[in-house]
């Protein structure tokens, strides 16, 4: 087969502008080969090169003493946990191909990211993950043909991407311990799938994605190579088409989780034997990039063989083999002279192997097939010198309407028994025992705090490390690892950074370090997944740039540096761009068991305290701009959002944990979508003790309402740095008093007890029983599934 | 007591049946490949859960032509204790050591959560441990886990007494709301006619520790070990 002849069409179609292929052929010194083209257009993608958002990632902190392995040095960050261990974390996206095929989109990004972990020679032990679709109950009744189709197809690539997640997960034996899920039109045809997985490993046993040592082989492992996923990394930094679903269909891979876990157990093996040099992934841009990276890494050259390359489909060119994204491969480079090593442990796990290619001092990636030479390329120009661009922004016209919006608009509540039901079973603020209970989420046992909590908590212990060098696997096998619990937690409301990308920018990392707070935990670090549309449109750009400036400084703020993460642009539909949706990864630390603390009421009689004021009064919206309440009440979203104070944030975290580590706080609850009364039913209702068998158990609360404060604003409004905790009475003023000391506001609101929650404001009060709030919250996701 | 946990390329709950009987419980145990031929000096075997040979062409129909296996069923026969969990269950079920199938989730979704437990025959090797009447918290997570066998062979298991647990609720009635996959008779685990191997869907390993949220799941470990030390006692006497 001859290869097409270069056109400015065919450079358009690898979508390279005139200037990068200019760039290529000055790189080269002469035409691209076809091969090359493509090699070139997938590792200058968005995905792989971050050529839009690059300057404005290098404004996130990224440094702390305990930043191991940094942000883009490798596959993913390490952080130190202490006495000796460290965890590798990382978020990314794969929501293109889950727009296109949920199962196997879905299932893809999740293994995708368990590949990015072991990679660097770290245990996977959990996964989350983060969600958005559009709706899957009517937004207005009654609902048009259009719309009702729509909601149809949401709900079916929901549970396609549920179910995919599902699959890879369980199948691999990885708990899928937390994660979130939105429900907005701006998702309809382009929903978010964001999966993050956590590894944990001994310093000594960091991996390096690194073409180390002239000479040295290079091995492939894992199944042959297809031609499924051909240039994913390209089709995942393009807008989604109405001709998308059909022609990329090709695009989207497809998992095998057994195989994952084999691959896995034989790579971890391997590693513990000392024979590797380097060791990569082959995910987006699959040999291409795992080839041309590890090379540049270590500052040498590569060369391999195509033929040599265990092909699935007969007669594949040069072009496919290079850009395939077929799944479950590695490229290894071992150290000469101990090839044996590596085929005994593949041959062990019955999986495939070949060597096909070595480590040159070249400088070069070559590529032959069957001795021919089809690409030469400087290895580091082709990963690290891609086209960096500083796009132009513009602030968009829609805000000004935004900050227009003032609460004269609307009438406060007179009755909010029916509301507070409503934003219950709202699916964004329901129950998602619906999705976790899908997903095993105790493999492993390590699951200390399951998904229903503020954060999820992972106890660590021996079996959560990978295995150490066999000769002396069986006494590591048996020595004792410190007890340590991880935290976890992902959050991001993008209606808050679509109506203000900077403050939106700030409460996602703050809420996130705030539920990490609520279970005890110290932050250690964030992994982000930048969800944005196209990065060429003026309004666009300047929503990342906005956005990315408040993580940042979110981030600092907390001591939480960014290790890591993915951005994913281009994500509109015919309809148009997506809401801008960072979301943020948080993990943390939790040094004793007694520290761990969960959301819901304990026992009847205790004193329930809200640290934090109880409205914002320095915002004229009163926590209500951007809120669920506005959103699903009135049908608005619109309106500034809460502010984000973040040495008040800080503040609170540091009481919320002195209070937990002095062991007064028996349940801890932060206040976000849906405000106080929200999270005061949360606190009634969450524990499940068993299936069909929840524990209910009621409160007693009395709010004063603030000069000119508005009822819907103190039940329903969204002011940040607030948190619901209980003590048993006879701390309630010793708690009251040492938040004070501590500089945070605290008010006891309350008492645990009977079987309603019970609401004085004022003159007004009103009733809901526990049980009936219950089944709205746990089964409205089931119900509007069976719709 | 040296415990052997079988391991089969996909078995993903083996290290937790391990961390269990080793460090939970203070005994011996080891993984054994599925390439072994001999089960050594085991005084019981688990067959654990996971996804062996990825499931791919059903439940557990590959596993039981492993080496290990045979001598599996060669221990079985001479009497030594057997149990599956999840996927041992269905392993077990394959390779006829227990009589049934084990057939995808009538909700035709993948379950985790916890269930009750009733231990309905307290006198067999696997719950003379369990106190009269006490209901077991333990976690479920599987998507092939209705119980399935024919009427003859139900009224058999019946007769028998080799039902060892049925999904219940929180007063112990067994109702189609508490049984988390549709399960004929609402069973969650039996076991074969000479008593000493049994097989269930429920995690008992998942269930030993407190940090994890309960420990009835050692009730069912422990009665195994109670068994092998009155076995081991009648021998020495």
């Amino acid at each position: 087969m001859t290869d097409p002849a270069i056109t400015p069409e065919l450079v358009q179609k690898h979508n390279l502008t005139p200037e990068e292929f200019e760039k290529i052929k000055t790189i080269l010194g002469r035409e691209p080969s076809y091969t090359e083209l493509g090699i070139f257009s997938v590792m200058w993608s968005e995905h792989c090169s971050y050529k839009n958002s690059r300057p404005l990632l290098r404004t996130f902190p990224t440094k702390s003493p305990k930043v191991l392995v940094g942000a883009g040095e490798e596959n993913a960050g390490i952080i130190d946990i202490g006495d000796g261990l460290a965890i590798a974390f990382k978020i990314e996206s794969h929501n293109h191909p889950s727009a296109v095929e949920p199962f196997q989109g879905a299932a893809t990004g999740v293994g995708g990211i368990i590949r990015d972990i072991f990679t660097m020679g770290a245990r996977p032990v959990c996964s989350i993950n983060s969600l958005r679709f559009g709706p899957i109950t009517p937004e207005s009744l009654p609902q048009t043909e259009d719309d009702r189709a729509a909601m149809i197809n949401n709900r079916r690539l929901f549970s396609g991407v549920v179910a995919g997640i599902a699959h890879y997960g369980n199948c691999f034996g990885i708990p899928t311990i937390a994660g979130e899920v939105y429900f907005d039109k701006c998702y309809e045809g382009n929903p978010l799938v964001n999966a993050f997985c956590l590894g944990v490993l001994r310093h000594e046993q960091i991996a390096r994605g690194r073409a180390c040592g002239i000479g040295n082989p290079v091995f492939y492992v894992g199944p042959a190579t297809g031609r499924d996923g051909l240039a994913g990394a390209a089709f995942a930094s393009q807008d989604l088409t109405e001709e998308s679903a059909e022609q990329q269909r090709g695009a989207v891979q497809v998992g095998d989780p057994f195989m994952e876990k084999l691959v896995c157990e034989a790579c971890l093996e391997l590693l513990a034997t000392g024979a590797v040099a380097g060791i990569q992934d082959m995910g987006a841009a699959g040999l291409t990039c795992s080839t041309c990276e590890t090379a540049a890494r270590a500052g040498t050259g590569i060369e391999i063989e195509l033929a040599k390359v265990p092909q699935r489909a007969p007669n594949m060119t040069p072009y496919e083999i290079m850009l395939s994204e077929s799944q479950e491969r590695m490229l290894i480079i071992v150290q000469k002279g101990r090839e044996e090593e590596v085929k005994r442990i593949f041959d062990k796990w019955d999986l495939p192997w070949a060597e096909i290619g070595r480590v040159t001092d070249t400088g070069r990636m070559v590529v032959r097939n069957h001795g021919q030479l089809v690409a030469d390329i400087p290895a580091k120009k082709l990963a690290d010198e891609a086209p960096v661009y500083q796009r132009e922004a513009r602030e968009p016209d829609y805000l000004a309407a935004v900050r227009a919006f003032s609460l004269a608009a609307i009438p406060d509540t007179t009755d909010p028994v029916p509301q507070l039901k409503t934003l219950l079973e709202w699916p964004t603020l329901a129950s998602k025992n619906w999705v976790y209970r899908q997903y095993d989420h105790m493999v492993r046992n390590g699951s200390a705090v399951c998904p229903g909590s503020d954060a999820a908590v992972l106890r660590l212990k021996e079996d959560s490390l990978p295995i150490w060098n066999p000769a002396t696997a069986a006494a590591a096998a048996g020595a004792p690892v410190p007890e340590k619990f991880i935290a976890l937690t992902v959050d991001g409301n993008a209606a808050y950074v679509y109506l203000d990308p900077y403050e939106g920018g700030k409460i996602a990392v703050a809420e996130a370090a705030r539920n990490l707070a609520c279970t005890g935990a110290v932050p250690l670090g964030v992994t982000d997944n930048l969800n944005f549309g196209n990065p060429l449109k003026p309004e666009i750009f300047w929503q990342l740039r906005e956005a990315v400036r408040g993580l940042g400084e979110a981030c600092r703020a907390f001591n939480a540096p960014v290790t890591g993460g993915n951005v994913s642009l281009y994500n509109q539909s015919p309809n148009g761009p997506i809401d801008p949706t960072p979301t943020v990864a948080m993990v943390g630390l939790i040094e004793k068991a007694e520290h761990i603390t969960t959301q819901w009421f304990k026992d009847e009689g205790d004193a329930i305290i809200l640290l934090g004021d109880p409205v914002d009064a320095t915002d004229p919206l009163q926590g209500l701009g951007g809120s669920a309440y506005l959103q699903r009440i009135h049908g608005l979203k619109t309106g500034t959002p809460p502010r984000c104070d973040l040495d008040r944030e800080k503040d609170l975290h540091l009481a919320l944990r002195a209070l937990i580590h002095s062991g007064s706080v028996k349940s801890a609850h932060d206040c976000s979508e849906g405000g106080l009364a929200v999270a005061l039913a949360e606190c009634c209702i969450s524990q499940q003790i068993a299936r069909e068998t929840p524990r209910l158990i009621g409160a007693k609360i009395e709010l004063a309402p603030g000069a000119g404060q508005r009822l819907d604003a103190l039940l329903f409004g969204e002011a940040q740095a607030r948190v619901v905790i209980t003590t048993a009475a006879l701390d309630a003023v010793k708690v009251l008093e040492r938040a004070k000391l501590l500089g945070v506001p605290a008010t006891r609101i309350g008492t645990v007890g009977g079987e309603q929650l019970r609401l004085r404001v004022g003159t007004g009060e009103w009733s809901w029983t526990a049980a009936e709030l219950h089944d709205l919250w746990w089964n409205a996701i089931a119900r509007a599934m069976k719709g | 007591m040296n415990f052997a946990v079988l391991q089969f390329p996909g078995s993903n709950c083996d290290q937790d049946m391990v961390h269990v009987l080793r460090n939970v419980l203070g005994h011996s145990a080891r993984l054994l490949w599925h390439k072994e031929k001999s089960l050594g000096d085991a005084d019981a075997v688990f067959v654990p859960g996971g996804f062996s040979y990825g499931d791919y062409l059903r439940t557990g129909a590959i596993a039981r032509f492993s080496p290990v296996m045979q001598a599996v069923q060669a221990f079985a026969a001479q009497g030594g204790l057997v149990l599956g969990v999840c996927n041992g269950f269905q392993i077990l079920c394959e390779a006829g050591l227990l009589p049934g199938a084990l057939i995808r989730n009538r909700s035709l979704q993948f379950r985790c959560e916890h269930v009750f437990l009733q231990a309905v025959t307290p006198d067999s090797p696997f719950t003379n441990r369990v106190p009269d009447g006490k209901l077991l918290r333990i976690p479920v997570a599987h998507g092939e886990g209705c119980y399935f066998a024919d009427e003859e062979t139900l009224a058999r298991l019946r007769a028998n007494r080799q039902i060892l647990w049925r999904y219940v609720n929180a007063r112990g009635e067994a109702t189609d709301a508490a049984n988390p996959n549709g399960s004929l008779d609402h069973i969650a685990g039996v076991c074969n006619e000479a008593r000493n191997v049994a097989g269930l869907m429920p995690h008992p390993e998942r269930a030993s520790e407190s940090i994890l949220g309960g420990t009835d799941g050692r009730l069912i470990l422990e009665s195994m070990i109670h068994t092998l030390e009155q076995r081991a006692a009648a021998r020495a006497a």
